[in-house]
């Protein structure tokens, strides 16, 4: 018998865009980083990223098997968040506690809250900062390993980030803008190659996955607090995470403002709190709290910024 | 005043760039052969439906009437072949509702009916009165009677008229043919329209993929012979779907914004496809009225896609036949373009008055991708051209929370199908707004 014809809703036609080709997308402008590491850091940060990425995914897919949903691992997400969490931890730290890290990101903070598009922080973030609580020894202070430590013969091979440093006045031990720039500083193992963030914030606006509209305001807005208080300008942008979490977390599109205005507003809260926390707070750097305050927000900003509907008349307010 | 012509279109918010698959565009549209039979719908309007003024085992002629109505938002229907009235059935429309029908066999002869006399035209009032009797209805898909469009009520006035061949729809190509092989008709139509009804500027406003076009018709238009006070003249748009929707349309020709359930006339304008303003000028030479319509037939599945000319109720199927028929076997007919148009269950559906397409396509083309969750990408926002947030919409709806639906303006949704296109996770977003629409129809009439 001849098949009968196909009966469904307009429109017919489709971009061909889909949720696995962003989030490849979004891989693909990892990778210079990830590359980056493993320079700066050795092996050790390509384990880190290996372990982590491979618990994301088997979280995922363990998660979404026990609560009998369909599986979404082929989505990529989760080696999305893998990447990420491992690129927020040090070189040097115990694959377990990426482990561990992996468990927070993907069933606490995603998978409870109804996986993909459901959370309302973001994940990686929030393991990471449940790990700096849970294991301050090996995510702050001096623990950081320093730049090309497996093949350096010096007795201390951890030191402080940057940001540690200027903290503790130690002003003279801050590398220079040039091996800022490039990476060689003490940090988290993804967040230190500035060149490889912007080459993959650049690859994400060309590729249409993300407008510029986050990093750009939530960089700038910091330059521009950095300015006003007469702080090294320079230094406040290479260092911290500020452009790992500007190009890649704040712009995650679940926990961020879904149009322009709530954008704008939403990364300009993040450039403030990331700043309020450097200079005021007893933490070196804010990046990761600020971000996941602004998460939070983003429901209320939503509430004040959605757009006019064409030619409907405004909302009569009762008094 | 605002009535001077935009250099280029002003801002319109989102859209999409859709392929546009102009494949018929560069051929000349061919002549269908009369059919054996035609079957013509008493509703093929916005509007009530006619009452056939035949009876079984009438002897018709093209272009008598056949159908009419008292309702002053109708068009009457007239025969598209000369024969004998075999039945008057029930027929199911493309979206499913069932309305009477004339049957015609035709007797092969296409003979003329003596009434087809050229109307005589001297007032606005006896231009909608002429337009009336023409059975002229919007022929850009929407079918609104254009007696009714060109009859402004009073307190409005019409200072511009906005001939649409911005044809956005991927495959279509009917208008670009009509402006094509038209030409002169459009703008004689454009000049009895402006003259009659004392419009002081025409824009006619052109996708920029249609470059032959905009030389066709500006060689006429910017001709300081045919229009000396120079009130006629095209505008190229941008090719980005949804351009040739009223809304959007009027407002990057105007950068007038049409409020909720409002017309283009409560903003000054009259806007009117292409192919309806070059028949408009074809009638009322000739006085044949709407019985034939340029459709483009297209798609994997058609042996040879082209443009034909083909006597209104004319059955798909013998359309398609003489396109060459299937080469491979349909698995989804769509009345209309892909964005909008509506997938017929069987191509033994007539052919009506405001259809442009029928687009058949093969197995790879007909499904759709499965749905996955929302990842709030945004990507549905930005391309809103009715600047709405469609997957809160969905969510609404899916809440049955129509208080909230109608504060976000789901009522200013046009299902142009924009967020559908761009949406990563395959959302059915239109088809729950359509639910959310019809949840408000039902919670207002209870």
């Amino acid at each position: 018998m001849e098949k009968k014809l196909i009966v469904s809703s307009s429109p017919h036609l489709r971009s061909g865009m889909t949720t696995q080709k962003i989030m490849l997308d979004v891989i693909i402008a990892l990778m210079p980083a990830a590359a980056a590491a493993c320079v700066i850091f050795g092996w050790s940060a390509l384990l880190i990223m290996v372990v982590s990425v491979a618990s994301c995914v088997l979280c995922e897919y363990i998660c979404r098997k026990v609560m009998k949903r369909a599986n979404t691992i082929s989505d990529l997400s989760a080696v999305v968040t893998g990447l990420l969490l491992a690129f927020n931890l040090p070189a040097n730290i115990n694959p377990l506690i990426a482990v561990f890290g992996a468990v927070v990101a993907i069933v606490v903070v995603k998978q409870m809250f109804g996986g993909i598009g459901q959370n309302f922080v973001n994940p990686a973030l929030t393991a990471r900062i449940v790990l700096m609580s849970s294991f301050p020894a090996n995510m702050s202070g001096t623990c950081w390993p320093i730049p090309f430590w497996y093949k350096s013969s010096a007795d201390a091979l951890t030191s402080a980030t940057p940001l540690g440093l200027l903290a503790e006045g130690k002003t003279d031990q801050i590398p220079d803008y040039l091996q800022m720039f490039l990476g060689a500083r003490g940090g988290c193992l993804g967040e230190t190659c500035a060149l490889a963030l912007l080459l993959g914030g650049i690859y994400l606006v060309v590729r249409k996955v993300i407008t510029p509209v986050i990093p750009v305001c939530y960089i700038g807005t910091v330059a521009l607090f950095s300015l006003c208080l007469g702080r090294d300008v320079l230094l406040d942008l290479l260092s911290g995470g500020l452009l790992l979490g500007a190009i890649f977390m704040a712009t995650d599109y679940t926990t961020s403002p879904i149009d322009l205005k709530g954008k704008i507003i939403f990364a300009v809260g993040c450039g403030v709190l990331t700043m309020l926390i450097r200079v005021f707070a007893s933490l070196p750097e804010g990046v990761s709290y600020s971000i996941i305050l602004m998460n939070i927000m983003v429901p209320l900003i939503e509430r004040g910024t959605r757009p006019k509907p064409f030619g409907k008349e405004p909302e009569k307010h009762e008094a | 005043m605002d009535l001077m012509f935009p250099k280029k279109p002003y801002r319109t918010h989102g859209g999409a760039h859709v392929p546009h698959h102009k494949n018929t565009a560069q051929m000349e549209s061919a002549v269908m052969p009369c059919p054996s039979q035609v079957i013509l719908p008493m509703q093929q309007h916005v509007g009530a439906p006619c009452k056939p003024l035949v009876a079984k085992g009438d002897t018709v002629l093209v272009g008598q009437k056949i159908a009419d109505s008292q309702a002053y938002v109708s068009a009457p229907i007239h025969a598209s072949v000369s024969g004998t009235v075999s039945a008057i059935t029930q027929v199911m429309l493309p979206g499913g509702q069932f309305v009477e029908a004339i049957v015609i066999d035709s007797d092969g002869q296409m003979t003329v009916s003596p009434d087809v006399k050229p109307p005589v035209v001297e007032t606005a009032e006896d231009l909608i009165q002429a337009v009336r009797e023409s059975g002229l209805v919007g022929l850009g898909g929407a079918g609104f009677p254009a007696h009714v469009k060109l009859n402004v009520p009073e307190g409005k006035t019409l200072d511009t008229l906005i001939v649409n061949v911005a044809e956005c729809e991927p495959y279509i190509t009917a208008d670009n043919r009509e402006a094509l092989e038209n030409s002169w008709a459009v703008l004689s139509g454009v000049y009895t329209l402006r003259d009659l009804l004392h419009l002081k500027r025409v824009i006619i406003a052109v996708e920029d993929n249609k470059p032959d076009v905009i030389e066709a018709l500006r060689k006429i238009a910017d001709n300081p012979k045919m229009d000396p006070e120079d009130t006629v003249r095209v505008l190229p748009l941008k090719s980005q779907y949804p351009q040739g929707a009223e809304k959007v349309l009027v407002q990057a020709c105007t950068n007038r914004v049409i409020p909720l359930g409002k017309l283009p006339a409560d903003v000054g304008c009259l806007v009117m496809n292409v192919t309806s303003v070059a028949f408009l000028a074809n009638y009322l030479k000739t006085g044949m009225p709407l019985v034939s319509k340029r459709v483009t037939i297209d798609g994997s599945a058609v042996e040879y896609p082209k443009n034909v000319i083909v006597p209104i109720g004319t059955k798909i199927s013998e359309v398609i036949s003489f396109c060459g028929g299937y080469k491979k076997p349909p698995r989804k007919i769509l009345m209309g373009g892909p964005m909008m148009g509506i997938a017929l269950t069987t191509d033994e559906l007539p052919i009506l008055k405001q259809n442009n397409g029928i687009l058949a396509f093969a197995e790879e083309e007909a499904g759709l991708p499965e749905p996955t969750e929302c990842i709030r990408c945004g990507r549905c926002v930005s391309g809103c051209p009715m600047h709405l947030v469609p997957t809160l919409l969905e969510k609404y709806t899916e809440q049955k929370d129509t208080e909230q639906l109608q504060k976000l303006g789901i009522l200013c949704c046009m299902e142009c199908g924009t967020c559908v296109f761009n949406c990563p996770a395959g959302r059915p977003l239109v088809q729950a707004i359509r639910l959310g629409k019809a949840l408000i129809r039902k919670a207002g009439t209870k």
